[in-house]
């Protein structure tokens, strides 16, 4: 933790009133805009920047064999890099935990929400399938880059355009993409996260407020509710009275992102 | 002459036309100073940290600051997608961007510190290193640390036997007659040499033309950093 500990006890003051330092209320999400094609080298990308955090996500297609437990079905894989470049806290050199789950939460808010069709991304059942990289790059981190990353993704996700596979040659030819999207369902899957700071549970922390929270929870659902992966972090428990509050805040706030970036996605 | 004027490049720039380069400051409100450079459709973002206290202590040095840049193309920077971590090559041009860079530091003011450069190459089409320092030099003017002067960098090409500056990624891979040669200058606005590379086949008298190139294409590239200072600068007075 890093934030002074004379400032952890003025957001907690703060929130025992409700408030918060950027005059938000506990269920308040910052701003949120969403830019497309940041590399025109990735077949779909999007920028997010929710207040001051900024993540970038790219989407990459390749052909590969299937995995032996899905003949039928493309892969996914999803990696998340926490830039040096985005905060004086991140150091280069192999994944730490913290990139690691954050790569990990939005894998599972996407595969498990059954976003993506993977049976539509067989090209031969058992030799050819298409592979789906998701990466997730911090450009500035202020905080819940977590549901700022899912946001990105899915956006990304849904710009991409494929390219075009030479079967005879093997080869995915990169420099002419199809007007083929990837096959998506219908419902976005929507990260969102609530931290409970001295018995207040709040969304879309900043860094600050991330650095003083004792439990987390990162939910991804559907804007109708439907929740298809959680994830508790922090070794802080929580009651069940905590986890009644945080399925009924977050499915409010949910709906409210959801509007707010309905058009970009459109 | 002639020769020149009959060139044909690619996309059919004249032979001493750079791409469309675009310059900002202040891109990571996090990092103390930090920049995006473009030429064309490359485009790299830098930020700088520091100069903080180098940890672990005996990677300090007494007698000066160290100055530790890091050169990365994020994965789907490129059509083949490049898998995360360090290479062989980004290592080399973290070394390369350092000692391009270091000479216009004052570095001997800071003693036992470092200063972190991160570069990442958002989107590549040839000449990522010369963006790259183009941008670590605006953001480490943006950082406000001292320094004697700017560089900046520039590609020279030589495709076949034509002299061509700021090299995208079709001339890079040129195969006709002679094929390509590829020399990443970095200068000074007073034409000191920071770096330089060469990769290719030339004669020493192209070289020397060559450095001309770029002793003409850094100062255009200079006059678009100096820009994007002076607008950061105005914002600031605007916000005051």
């Amino acid at each position: 933790m890093e934030t002074p500990r004379l400032t952890a006890e003025r957001i907690k003051e703060y929130l025992a009133q409700g408030k918060r330092f950027d005059g938000r209320k506990p269920e308040d999400f910052r701003e949120i805009s969403i830019e497309g094609n940041v590399s025109n080298k990735a077949e779909g990308s999007a920028r997010v920047r929710l207040g001051k955090t900024e993540v970038i996500v790219g989407i990459k297609m390749g052909v590969a064999e299937p995995y032996p437990d899905s003949p039928n079905k493309g892969n996914l894989m999803v990696t998340a890099e926490l830039l040096p470049l985005s905060s004086p806290r991140y150091e280069s050199g192999p994944p730490r935990f913290p990139a690691v789950e954050l790569g990990r939460l939005v894998d599972r808010a996407i595969r498990e929400s059954k976003f993506i069709d993977f049976e539509k991304l067989c090209i031969k059942e058992g030799e050819k399938v298409w592979s789906v990289f998701i990466d997730i790059y911090s450009i500035n981190d202020d905080g819940n880059l977590v549901d700022a990353a899912g946001i990105a993704a899915v956006a990304a996700l849904k710009w991409t355009k494929m390219p075009k596979y030479d079967e005879k040659e093997g080869k995915v030819v990169y420099d002419e993409p199809t007007d083929k999207k990837i096959p998506l369902a219908k419902d976005i899957p929507i990260c969102i996260t609530a931290h409970k700071i001295d018995g207040t549970i709040i969304v879309d922390p900043t860094l600050e407020e991330e650095d003083v929270s004792e439990a987390k929870i990162t939910i991804g659902a559907t804007p109708e509710g439907v929740i298809s992966s959680m994830q508790k972090g922090s070794p802080v428990e929580l009651s069940i009275e905590d986890i009644h509050e945080i399925l009924e805040t977050t499915e409010k706030v949910r709906k409210k992102v959801f509007s707010s970036i309905k058009e970009y996605l459109e | 002459m002639s020769a020149a004027k009959t060139f044909k490049r690619p996309d059919g720039r004249k032979v001493d036309e750079m791409r469309k380069m675009e310059a900002k400051v202040g891109i990571v409100p996090n990092a103390d100073g930090s920049a995006m450079f473009s030429f064309g459709d490359t485009i790299a973002i830098a930020a700088v940290y520091g100069p903080r206290k180098m940890h672990p202590q005996h990677s300090q040095n007494p007698e000066k600051g160290t100055l530790r840049c890091t050169y990365s193309m994020l994965s789907f920077s490129v059509s083949d997608r490049i898998k995360p971590g360090p290479s062989r090559r980004s290592t080399e041009i973290s070394k390369i961007t350092e000692w391009a860079l270091e000479p216009i530091l004052m570095i001997h003011k800071y003693p036992n510190m470092v200063i972190d450069v991160h570069i990442n190459i958002l989107q590549a089409n040839a000449s990522t290193r010369c963006a790259g320092i183009n941008a670590a030099a605006l953001a480490l003017a943006h950082a406000g640390i001292p320094m004697r002067e700017m560089v900046s960098s520039v590609s020279i090409g030589k495709l076949d036997k034509q002299l061509v500056v700021d090299v995208n990624k079709d001339e890079e891979d040129w195969e006709e007659g002679e094929g390509a040669t590829d020399i990443p200058i970095t200068m000074t606005p007073n034409g000191m040499v920071t770096h330089l590379q060469l990769d290719g086949k030339i004669t020493s008298k192209e070289l020397k033309e060559a450095i001309e190139l770029a002793r003409k294409a850094t100062k255009e590239i200079y006059e678009v950093q100096k820009k994007a200072l002076k607008e950061s600068l105005n914002e600031q007075m605007g916000e005051d």
